[in-house]
């Protein structure tokens, strides 16, 4: 078993070093950075304007809150941002291996499909988690000039967490099929922005097909999370979303094999 | 050490080998010798685990590729023909993650990455990525590769492939330096290269094993008589007479003349060697032998032969 684990962790440093020995989690991480940034930047602006206002008319400084107005749209803007980032960093995961050949030497050294799978996965959310890690500037400059609520900032970044670990089990799978790496990353996005909007659907079919669709949502159980609650049931909803993509994936390369 | 049986790989409804069928034993050099598309590399997959086959099995090591494939990669190191390695990543760097993947750990790894290194003369652009090394520092670095677990098998597909005629001797001199106790099996559409480095020979045509031989009983097997050439000084029409007049020779051309001297093609009949008596004939007739060479027959025609047979018996059967 240590012999397994020292190779996936091997997989996984070499992932790791490849993001940021390239240009790719630099780019990847700065866009993320500048827009997210500019996301911030607006709200709280819009924010400061409203305050202003109110301040002439305090009988409706009741409905102005920190956490409606900034930190719930922040979160909102960023889930929908990672849909647009993630792809770029899941996409050459597997289908560059097969297109440069490499998976040739990979998969012929004594290492299982998981290892591979594992140590990849956790590559790319390793370098998520930095991404989001940064935005910690924001709510740290709320945090100074304003009190902020701090459950709802914690538990959407749980949320965020999620979703993106979400979306990279996917991005992986996507990954695995072909050898192309835009077709991956355009699968990602476009697979992901339906899992996103699947529930917008829902007052147009039956209530039984709306309450299974807003079921697999992943905005619906986003949702909660950027309201300051953390639901074991959307926990789970996440977690299984990623190992069904992970599992897939490792389908996939075991099909792979089978057709040459 | 390597037991193939019957071993048979579709693509769909395209056969890529079919029913092949052979043996090595350890310490041998084999050479897999084939026109592009014969279905070598993909046999080397299935004997690397890399694909499993459609029918037939392999055995490496005494271990079945399919059934106990990780016993057999742990037992088998494996060269690419395109050499795929990862262009970011240091010689050092790169062959301590394959090691690591290989199942070597801590000091021992660092002792064979550093050996392995040695061995293959990479150690002055340890240091260096990948990507920017010359195409035979990186057939270096991808021999190292194959060689950092100490395998007992090591399988090369075209490893001397788009080198200029230098760096192709440096690596052959490295492959025949890893000979001794470890089996090599090396796949090769250059013929000249299964002479060079291998005692035996697998040809294989349309997926099919068309000959299982060693090289040199190939050439004689194959051999429809030997042929000369001389280079004699002295009148032209003599000593193509004087060499006509010996027996076993069938014909004689002149392939070209100078002031200096003349030269003949001799072909002779088969089974004949009749070189001392030819070179005697010449100096009888009062002419000055210059030089007096026997052809071996090339693989070249060999190949072209067998490759020929091959495709007669499948359109007879």
């Amino acid at each position: 078993m240590r012999v397994t684990a020292r190779k996936r962790f091997a997989i996984y440093r070499r992932e790791l070093g490849y993001f940021f020995n390239s240009p790719v989690a630099y780019v990847v991480i700065t866009v993320f950075l500048v827009l997210a940034g500019y996301f911030f930047y607006n709200l709280l602006g819009y924010f400061n304007l409203a305050s202003m206002q109110v301040m002439q008319s305090p009988f409706q400084a009741r409905s102005l809150r920190l956490t409606e107005s900034v930190v719930q749209p922040l979160f909102g803007n960023l889930a929908v941002l990672l849909l647009l980032i993630l792809p770029l960093l899941t996409m050459r995961l597997l289908a560059e291996e097969r297109r440069a050949g490499t998976a040739e030497i990979l998969f012929t050294c004594p290492v299982s499909d998981w290892d591979v799978i594992l140590g990849k996965y956790f590559a790319a959310l390793t370098v998520y988690a930095t991404m989001l890690a940064m935005t910690a500037v924001f709510p740290a400059l709320l945090a100074r000039y304003a009190q902020p609520e701090p459950g709802p900032i914690v538990t959407g970044y749980l949320g965020l967490f999620l979703l993106g670990a979400a979306f990279i089990a996917m991005g992986l799978f996507f990954s695995s099929i072909g050898d192309n790496q835009v077709v991956a990353g355009v699968a990602t996005f476009g697979c992901g922005l339906l899992f996103l909007l699947v529930g917008w659907v829902g007052p147009l079919v039956s209530p039984a097909l709306a309450g299974v669709l807003s079921e697999i949502s992943v905005l619906e159980h986003f949702a909660s999370f950027a309201e300051g609650v953390v639901d074991t049931h959307d926990a789970i909803f996440y977690a299984g979303f990623v190992v069904c993509f992970l599992f897939l994936a490792a389908r996939v390369l075991e099909s792979n094999r089978w057709r040459g | 050490m390597i037991e193939v049986a019957r071993l048979t790989k579709y693509f769909a409804d395209r056969p890529a080998v079919l029913d092949v069928s052979f043996t090595v034993a350890r310490g041998e050099i084999v050479g897999f010798l084939g026109p592009n598309g014969a279905g070598k590399t993909t046999t080397m997959r299935m004997l690397t685990c890399f694909l499993p086959p459609t029918s037939g099995t392999a055995r490496v090591a005494g271990f079945d590729t399919f059934r106990d494939s990780f016993e057999v990669r742990r037992r088998v190191g494996y060269l690419p023909e395109s050499v795929p390695l990862y262009r970011d990543l240091t010689v050092a760097g790169y062959l301590d993650f394959i090691a690591t993947l290989k199942g070597l750990t801590g000091t021992a790894r660092l002792r064979r990455v550093g050996g392995v290194m040695e061995e293959c003369g990479v150690t002055d652009v340890r240091d260096r990525p990948i990507g920017r090394l010359s195409r035979g520092y990186r057939q270096r670095v991808g021999i190292a590769q194959a060689l950092v677990s100490n395998p007992e098998v090591l399988i090369l597909d075209e490893p001397t492939v788009g080198l200029d005629p230098r760096q192709v001797v440096e690596i052959r001199e490295l492959i025949r330096g890893l000979a001794g106790d470890r089996t090599i099996v090396l796949s090769t559409h250059i013929l000249s290269e299964v002479s060079a480095l291998c005692r035996r020979v697998l040809v294989i045509n349309r997926g099919r094993l068309v000959s299982d031989d060693y090289t040199s009983n190939l050439a004689r097997a194959l051999q429809r008589g030997l042929v000369l050439d001389v280079v004699a000084r002295g009148s032209a029409e003599e000593v193509a007479g004087a060499m006509r007049r010996v027996s076993g020779v069938r014909e004689v051309t002149t392939t070209g003349t100078s002031d200096e001297a003349g030269r003949y093609r001799v072909t002779c009949a088969a089974g004949e060697d009749p070189r001392a008596a030819v070179a005697a004939a010449v100096v009888a007739s009062g002419s000055e032998l210059l030089g007096l060479t026997a052809r071996d027959v090339s693989l070249e025609e060999i190949f072209v032969q067998l490759v020929a047979e091959g495709g007669g018996a499948r359109d007879g059967a």
